[in-house]
């Protein structure tokens, strides 16, 4: 399955996430210039974490607006699958894919710590290997993650089972100790309505490698290699409409 | 025609920056300060001289770019033609 890693400007996950896709999971992997208007028929589209535009206005607000990201939302509108990690999260509530808007964390602080994620749906592209309940520990690294939207709205997430994860104890409580940033519910990790369009602030792909003392997050990945070839035709055809 | 554009988190929206502002000047001595919110100002030039295109333009950018309105309100205000401020 092919990926595309979009590169703004102030991107610095990038690499990251393309030795994962290309070296773990041995798939075919290509990276995005922000100027480019077209995903070279790639099937995923990751926008990874960073600075994008130096978080110039508000994270992910001067990103939404780059070339690529009108291709990205074509793809996204066609059911093709879209993957952000934090400020690719950003990003995407910037661009409208994804619903509400992040706030600085409520103490303040840039927060770079491992937290625990209960797994919410587990019917997703991004979470078919997943346990229902599962808990995962994966790094986050940000100042703004706070997430945001009016209580109407946020029923609506909830009642729609969009909310994909939620800030927990590792046991899988979810308690307001933790929640590292203030996110309204504790929610880490949003989907759009249809499920092909997913964003999260933790970073799964620091947490890929056995080497690095974590695969917690590999499971996000292989996941979608594996939605992939169930539904290569679909996609596929996804790949030929643009 | 200059404007000012004034961008700041909605009301009902709890502020952490204007928290910690607010805090902080509490201890160098204002005791009587009961809420900061902490914005962002723009000051844009146009090169119309009509206030309500002046002042159109301005709201499609806010709402476009310049505010989030999940989380921010914003205003507009006119400043007058250049070299001519009011």
């Amino acid at each position: 399955m092919k990926c595309g890693v979009v590169v703004f400007p102030g991107s610095n996950c990038d690499h990251d996430v393309y030795h994962v896709w290309k070296h773990v999971l041995q798939q075919e992997a290509t990276f995005l210039w922000h100027q480019d208007d077209s995903l070279q028929g790639c099937e995923l589209i990751v926008l990874p974490g960073g600075f994008a535009y130096g978080d110039y206005l508000r994270a992910g607000a001067l990103a939404a607006l780059s070339p690529v990201m009108g291709a990205v939302k074509r793809h996204a509108e066609a059911g093709g699958l879209v993957l952000g990690i934090c400020n690719g999260f950003q990003v995407l509530l910037e661009t409208g894919l994804l619903p509400g808007a992040m706030r600085r964390n409520e103490n303040l602080r840039f927060q770079c710590l491992d937290v625990h994620l209960r797994t919410e749906r587990t019917d997703l592209p991004f979470t078919g290997r997943l346990a229902p309940g599962q808990v995962l520990r994966l790094p986050i690294a940000h100042a703004e993650g706070n997430y945001e939207d009016s209580a109407e709205r946020l029923d609506a997430l909830e009642a729609g089972g969009q909310v994909v994860f939620r800030y927990c104890e590792p046991d899988g409580r979810v308690t307001p100790e933790s929640n590292p940033n203030g996110a309204a519910r504790n929610i880490a990790g949003i989907a759009n309505t249809a499920g092909n369009v997913l964003g999260l602030m933790p970073h799964p792909e620091r947490a890929s490698e056995a080497i690095l003392g974590n695969t917690d997050g590999l499971a996000l990945f292989s996941s979608v290699v594996e939605a992939g070839s169930r539904h290569l035709g679909y996609l596929q055809n996804v790949g030929a409409g643009r | 025609m200059k404007a000012r554009v004034t961008v700041y988190p909605r009301r009902e929206i709890l502020d952490p920056q204007g928290k910690a502002i607010r805090d902080a000047l509490t201890r160098v001595g204002f005791p009587g300060v009961d809420d900061v919110r902490a914005g962002k100002s723009f000051e844009i030039s146009l090169d119309t001289g009509d206030p309500q295109a002046a002042e159109g333009q301005l709201r499609e950018m806010c709402e476009k770019l310049l505010a989030n309105t999940v989380v921010e309100d914003y205003s507009v205000e006119l400043l007058g033609v250049e070299g001519n401020h009011p």
